[in-house]
């Protein structure tokens, strides 16, 4: 492979920014027929090199050049990317939901029908058929978008990618909302392009996946290149510590916490219909007790049951011992219940304000008088968290929107803990979370279960599952389906519960988070 | 090779379907209503009126569909009528050109105005219920300042043709609409325009990364709809006999109510002509309906603000159905 010439060739790639070295004399070699994994911490440059190659930014003037087959290339423009046979599908789908698949593939390059200006809706759809056929899908093209599961919407891209000849296809985090399954699905998909000769670029916070499926790594840090090794000599950990530019002892940690036994929220044949199904389960004061099962599996549900989200159809909850009744989230929280929702720009912060207004937020009412917020004391509780939690920000007055993944995970956070909650329910804490501050999440969890909360923690990253938990829920089509212990348990048996098959399925031959 | 199509998806598909026939089924039972209420409504000649009385609103609709389409709006539907319906009938009567002549002028004043909304949204960058609510008052200001504030009659019959004349025993007006209906239809399902007139409004950086010509499709889609408002203050004009400064007001509340009826989404991306020539015949008919019942004109408007929020509801509920 090395003697092949080179498809693309990043050298000596600078961007700058009001203020920021995006970054500095970076290079990165793509192989035809190869994938190659591009890692590195939120901030680290990824995506700023990935919309240069794009188009979307212009590399600045003294830096070097972008080679394409050889040749030395200017890409303007998205469509200049496109032109030279690059495409890019991105975390936000860039399909639209209300057209049909065919119209999402053709789109800007219908065949025109015989009268001028008019579409040959028959060619469209017999063309799209052919491209979903090529990568295996059973797609109806006529199907719109917004019907399809998102598994199959990243898929219907690498079909539009695919229709537009591209040689060189970058996926930025396709896997992050996947099943298994999908994953597993996506991984064959690439493996086909691969044997067709088409390059991948893949990009995800996800290293189990880059040793299942890349040929070689490209590390960036702080905007400057680590190294690109092939994945053969790699290990996990030797990929951390070039992202992270030093050792990650056990990023899960385990200390300070006693072994109590005494329930802080139980949970007796709660039902939600079409959502979950008699649920029943005790929480600990001071345990982390992890909810693991598929995407769709009712976790979330089980969740939003709980904070009175969703009505709870039969069942009873108990807090220390007391039935409580919650049919809004209002009374969940007034009962020291908090919830860190999966979807946390959408669900968890107000983006637009302040990181010190989010923090307050839920203790709002306690800080006015006579109808007045108190400023100065919102202030000190705001400041107060943002040194506990060590959230880095500038200032309490920056607003959200600006921080990293983690550090916005930790304001809302920061906001529950406001509450001195008895309960913290934490939905898939660390989505899209890089190593680094993942590995202060879990420290925070740690810290908090110490000081007696109970966390129930949903996620469907194994490792984290078992690395964090000191017990382990399964969930399957909204029931529970198993329960163990993280010491002795493997990750097929919790896939095997998850999957609702005692053995020998085949969810789990090494997709996410195996 | 099978297709998948999960029980939800088809839930779902279901639902949509569902959605798209509420719209036919409100109209529908407004027609029983008012048949079995009273005996004259479902007299041709009533039936007749409300399809001739309609054709400006149902036209601007059209309009309406379009610009709502692409995720912007069309205020200035109203004034730009009266303008076109002035500044054609001035010219024949002040300045004796002919009429075919003064009525393609006031077409092109329809354009332009159409064309200097698209210019604000696209270029200017102005939010489009922004620019359209100045281009309205600019509109309106404009046709009063022309007219001095006084009807201009006395076009001829070859202008007022266009508003009573009957071909084959079918009114002039409803043929026009019907045309105008179809084209637009075609435009819309037929074309590339139309595809990316939808493609816009679901997703404008979507379609521009597709090589969309967006600001283009915008453009023009306003030009449109000034352009089918000119037309409707032609029918209008030509109905009354004569150009009346204030004639219009409040039509583009009419023809969104219409196309909001009609499912047309207030984001864009969503709806169809057809539902919005549906949603403003529901207009039509409760209007003519309740003069039949002899509501009084006041409490009139209370009722058909009832109606259209009762119909949105209607749909945000058949959509909630659809989305879950």
């Amino acid at each position: 492979m090395s003697e092949a010439q080179p498809l693309l060739q990043m050298q000596r790639i600078s961007k700058t920014f009001p203020g920021v070295q995006a970054l500095k004399q970076v290079d990165l070699t793509v192989y035809p027929g190869e994938i190659l994994a591009l890692v590195g911490e939120n901030g680290a440059g990824k995506s700023t090199l990935m919309r240069i190659l794009n188009g979307v930014f212009l590399p600045d003037a003294d830096s070097g050049q972008i080679l394409w087959n050889g040749r030395a290339v200017t890409i303007h423009s998205p469509h200049d990317a496109q032109r030279l046979g690059i495409s890019m599908i991105h975390q936000e789908l860039a399909l639209i939901p209300y057209l049909d698949v065919g119209k999402n593939i053709y789109l800007g390059r219908e065949p025109a029908g015989a009268v001028p200006g008019t579409i040959d809706w028959q060619r469209l759809y017999a063309q799209a058929r052919e491209q979903l056929d090529r990568l295996g899908l059973p797609i109806d093209p006529r199907t719109e978008v917004r019907f399809l599961p998102l598994a199959q919407r990243q898929m219907v891209e690498v079909a539009k990618a695919l229709s537009l000849d591209a040689r060189l296809i970058v996926m930025d985090e396709p896997t992050s909302s996947l099943t298994d399954r999908e994953v597993e699905t996506l991984f064959d998909q690439m493996r086909a392009l691969k044997a067709q000769g088409v390059s991948v670029i893949f990009i995800s916070h996800r290293l189990e996946e880059i040793f299942v499926i890349a040929d070689r790594v490209t590390v960036l840090r702080d905007g400057e290149l680590v190294g690109t090794e092939p994945v053969a000599g790699l290990t996990e950990e030797k990929v951390i510590r070039m992202m992270v530019g030093r050792e990650l002892t056990d990023i899960y940690e385990r200390s300070g916490r006693t072994d109590s036994r005494e329930p802080v929220l139980e949970v007796e044949g709660l039902t939600s219909h079409g959502a979950i199904e008699d649920i029943s389960f005790k929480l600990h004061r001071g345990e982390i007790l992890g909810v693991a099962g598929l995407v769709g599996a009712g976790r979330t549900e089980l969740a939003e049951t709980i904070f009175g989200l969703r009505p709870a159809h039969a069942g009873v909850i108990r807090l220390d011992g007391q039935p409580v009744t919650i049919r809004r989230p209002a009374q969940a929280i007034a009962q020291g219940i908090g919830f860190v929702p999966e979807d946390r720009k959408a669900q968890g912060l107000f983006l637009r304000m302040s990181v010190g207004e989010n923090i307050v937020m839920a203790v709002l009412r306690r800080l006015t008088r006579l109808g007045l917020i108190q400023g100065a004391r919102a202030e000190s509780i705001a400041r107060d968290f943002v040194a506990r939690l060590d959230i880095r920000t500038p200032s309490i007055q920056q607003r959200v929107r600006n921080l990293s993944g983690g550090n916005q995970q930790k304001v809302v956070i920061a906001k529950w803990l406001t509450l001195k909650p008895r309960v913290l329910i934490l939905d898939e804490p660390t989505r899209g979370i890089d190593v680094g501050a993942k590995a202060e999440i879990y420290h925070l969890m740690n810290d908090l279960a110490a000081q007696g909360v109970g966390i129930l923690m949903i996620s469907s990253e194994l490792p984290e599952v078992l690395g964090v938990s000191d017990r382990v829920l399964v969930m399957h089509e909204g029931r529970l389906t198993g329960e163990f212990d993280p010491r002795t348990a493997t990750q097929d048996d919790i896939m095997s519960a998850a999957t609702g098959s005692a053995a020998g399925n085949n969810a789990n031959g090494g997709g996410k988070g195996l | 090779m099978t297709t998948v199509t999960g029980v939800q998806a088809r839930r779902a598909i279901f639902a949509s379907w569902l959605r798209r026939g509420t719209v036919f089924i409100i109209l529908l039972t407004l027609v029983v209503f008012f048949s079995l209420a009273s005996d004259r409504f479902l007299q041709s000649r009533n039936l007749v009126n409300i399809l001739v009385q309609n054709a400006p609103v149902i036209i601007m609709a059209v309009g309406m569909t379009m610009a709502m389409l692409v995720g912007g709006i069309d205020l200035s539907v109203g004034s730009v009528a009266a303008l076109a319906g002035a500044i054609s009938a001035g010219l024949i009567v002040r300045d004796g050109l002919p009429v075919y002549t003064s009525m393609a002028i006031g077409l092109v004043v329809g354009l332009a105005i159409g064309l200097l909304n698209g210019v604000l949204v696209v270029y200017g960058k102005l939010p489009p219920f922004v620019a359209t609510l100045a281009t309205m008052g600019i509109a309106r200001g404009l046709t009063l300042v022309y007219t001095e504030g006084r009807p201009i009659s006395g076009m001829g019959d070859a202008y007022t043709f266009w508003g009573s004349g009957v071909v084959a025993e079918v009114p002039v007006p409803v043929i026009v609409w019907l045309v105008i209906v179809a084209l637009a239809y075609l435009l819309l399902t037929q074309t590339r325009f139309g595809l990316h007139v939808y493609a816009i409004g679901g997703g404008e950086e979507t379609a521009r990364l597709a090589g969309v010509a967006v600001n283009r499709v915008k453009l023009l889609t306003y030009g449109i709809s000034g352009l089918l408002a000119g037309l409707a203050g032609l029918l209008l004009t030509a109905r009354l006999w004569s150009a009346q400064p204030q004639v219009a007001v409040g039509f583009e509340l009419n023809a969104i109510a219409a196309a909001v009826l009609g499912g047309v989404s207030l984001f864009g991306g969503v709806g169809s002509v057809l539902g919005a020539v549906v949603g403003a015949l529901i207009v039509g008919v409760l209007g003519n309906g309740m003069n039949l019942l002899r509501v009084a004109s006041y409490p009139q408007q209370v009722i058909q603000g009832i109606v259209l929020v009762l119909a949105v509801a209607v749909d945000m509920y058949t959509k909630r159905l659809e989305n879950r």
